[in-house]
């Protein structure tokens, strides 16, 4: 059965603050277990199979590590866009939504962007201690917006 | 095979062009070109910024924390990683051979994980280039255009891709960070559940990668001109084959033939690769370029990956890919293809051949019940290959009686095609580059023949505001004349410099 919240979050764990993006699911995850309405998922990278992630969710929470963000992190209103941004093995959330548009034929679910400001990407590293700082922030926006009356009930 | 415009012979006073980082690759690469001032290519090189600490980063680590470690070391193919660290590893714990059960599970671990890079490589990374031409215009040229063009493409794509994933989860035990295989085998059985979810689209993965053949047949087909010529240069090929000769994607014994066909090698342990390859250190690069010492270092160098493999077997061991691989060979006329555009092409047969493979396994009762784990006397050394999506990837470990790692050595698929890459990107430069003025279409022939090599350079991170592209066009006197900008999420910048 699909759950009608997603929260998708992205990174390498062992590339020091890339790991943001995991680590905010990860915890969430523990935090809200017994909520039976959030499937809660991670990889390495947003990549195009995720669109079949999105099918039938009422709404997805995005999380990734940002190197351009205010710190300590943002939130978007994602758009579809055909950005043309698959400049490696991943995409962007927006071309993703577009994708999206594509392949169905309709627009995504409302998708929403957590954008944690990240500067130390080294391999081997563990995240700094402002990231984990940022990353405290970005929970606590997160536990506000999961529990948002729009978010919570179906539109 | 000598390696023409690697160094040009008066570099001083000639333009330099940038093209940094080559784009829909995985990682980190730059590729720079030496003009003169009739826009002649006079030297090109490659330059692949690898990372180089893989090896420090296992060392001193536990043994049997090594195969999920290895993992995260790359987020594009860690199936692979896992597998070949575990194999290496398996002689470490005795476990020659490993049970039935566990080999089963990892080979069907191992196929979903080839079939779905592949997927993903093709239908999502190249099919923009193949099938809206490589100048046409840069923004329809991604997936986003595919997706609105050929829908159908696009969603079999996905589908297939899919699918290998969900293969892996139900082997690795996890859709990321899998923890399925260890030194001796395996920990889990695939459960009924999932044996019973994948059997049921199978059927129609497999008559989908027969689709992708088709496609690439008819690319080929539709402009031999273009698809046996473009980045075409020979050279020698290596992969694992089976003891028989058969295409063999997990074990094997390594062969290596002559660019017309030849055997140089054949039937070589994987424990003895030191013996057969040697890796050179060049002064202008990180990436070493591995050759085979029999034939040295001018001579030596060889290609791996989807067109060495099906070049280098006999015969495919599964019906249908095997009646493709015929095909394939009789448009080579019994002669060695050296296409660069024939990856793609091999890469699908492949595909096929995964799928045909994986539909046997799900249906053996030894992937749900069955012995999972062995062990022997125990060693101090091991060494695991395997034929990953791009090529032979080798791990090599040597571990303390403290089961500390102490010393580990990775060649990976890509070192392995670095002198390979090298000599596509200097074909295409000499034949579409050379005396013509520079523009987006003419660069994105350089990426298209370092695309087909499918690298996977591992060391990229992938937060937001990273990947951009640049391309600087240099003067003799070192001043920037023009600059070409593309933006991580695929904006196009171009820049025309004051006084150029």
């Amino acid at each position: 059965m699909t759950l009608p919240l997603l929260v998708f979050g992205w990174g390498n764990r062992s590339r020091g603050d890339d790991a943001l993006g995991p680590l905010c699911v990860e915890r969430l995850r523990a935090e809200l277990a017994p909520r039976e309405d959030i499937e809660f998922l991670d990889d390495y990278q947003l990549m195009v199979e995720h669109v079949l992630d999105l099918h039938g969710r009422r709404r997805v929470l995005f999380v990734d590590a940002s190197l351009g963000c205010a710190p300590p992190f943002e939130t978007l209103a994602l758009r579809a866009a055909a950005d043309g941004s698959i400049s490696s093995h991943s995409l962007s959330p927006q071309a993703l939504l577009q994708v999206y548009r594509e392949l169905h034929d309709e627009d995504a679910p409302p998708c929403t962007l957590l954008a944690i400001r990240g500067m130390r990407f080294e391999l081997g590293e563990s995240p700094s201690a402002s990231a984990l700082a940022h990353l405290d922030a970005a929970l606590h926006w997160a536990r506000g917006w999961l529990s948002m009356p729009q978010v919570l009930r179906r539109a | 095979m000598t390696a023409s415009l690697e160094t040009a012979a008066q570099p001083q006073g000639l333009r330099r062009v940038a093209i940094d980082p080559v784009s829909r690759v995985e990682g980190h690469g730059k590729v720079t070109i030496l003009l003169d001032a009739q826009n002649r290519v006079q030297q090109v090189r490659l330059h692949i910024v690898e990372f180089r600490g893989f090896e420090k980063f296992i060392e001193g680590r536990p043994y049997w924390e090594v195969p999920v470690m290895v993992q995260r070391l790359c987020g594009i193919c860690p199936v692979s990683h896992h597998l070949a660290s575990s194999k290496a590893l398996d002689h470490v714990v005795g476990a020659m051979p490993v049970t039935p059960s566990a080999l089963k599970i990892r080979r069907l671990m191992h196929y979903g994980q080839v079939m779905q890079s592949h997927a993903l490589h093709y239908f999502h990374l190249s099919s923009p280039d193949l099938l809206f031409g490589f100048d046409s215009d840069v923004n329809r040229r991604n997936i986003v255009g595919v997706a609105a063009a050929h829908p159908d493409i696009a969603k079999k794509g996905v589908l297939l891709r899919k699918f290998g994933q969900e293969v892996i989860r139900a082997t690795a035990g996890k859709r990321v960070h899998g923890t399925g295989s260890v030194p001796g085998g395996m920990n889990k059985h695939v459960s009924a559940a999932d044996r019973e979810m994948l059997l049921r689209d199978v059927q129609q993965m497999t008559d989908w990668a027969a689709d992708a053949v088709d496609i690439a047949k008819t690319l080929h087909a539709l402009n031999p001109v273009l698809y046996d010529h473009f980045g075409s240069f020979r050279s020698n090929m290596l992969s694992l084959v089976r003891a028989d000769g058969a295409l063999d994607l997990y074990d094997g014994v390594i062969r290596a033939r002559d660019a017309d066909g030849n055997m140089l090698f054949d039937g070589a342990s994987d424990q003895g690769y030191l013996d057969l390859i040697e890796e050179e250190v060049k002064p202008w690069t990180y990436m070493k370029f591995p050759f085979l010492k029999s034939l040295g270092r001018e001579h030596g160098w060889y290609r791996v990956g989807p067109l060495a493999r099906l070049q280098n077997c006999d015969f495919i061991p599964s019906p249908r890919a095997e009646a493709q691989r015929r095909e394939f060979a009789d448009w080579g006329k019994g002669r060695t293809q050296h296409a660069t555009l024939a990856y793609h092409w091999a890469r699908m047969i492949e595909v096929l051949h995964c799928m045909e493979v994986i539909a046997a396994l799900l249906d053996d009762p030894d992937i749900l019940a069955g012995e999972l784990m062995a062990s022997g006397p125990r060693r101090h050394s091991g060494v695991g290959v395997i034929e990953a999506p791009r090529g032979t990837l080798i791990h090599h470990y040597e571990v303390g009686d403290d089961d500390l790692v102490t010393r580990c050595n990775l060649i990976v698929s890509t070192t392995h095609n670095n002198q390979a890459m090298n000599e596509a990107v200097r074909s295409v430069a000499r034949e579409y580059l050379d005396g013509h003025e520079l523009t987006e279409g003419l660069l994105n022939h350089i990426e298209v023949a370092i695309r087909a090599y499918d690298p996977c350079l591992s060391c990229a991170t992938h937060a937001l505001g990273k990947m951009p592209l640049e391309v600087a066009l240099v003067g003799a006197d070192g001043r920037l004349l023009d600059r070409v900008e593309k933006s991580s999420e695929g904006g196009f910048v171009h820049r025309l410099e004051a006084g150029a």
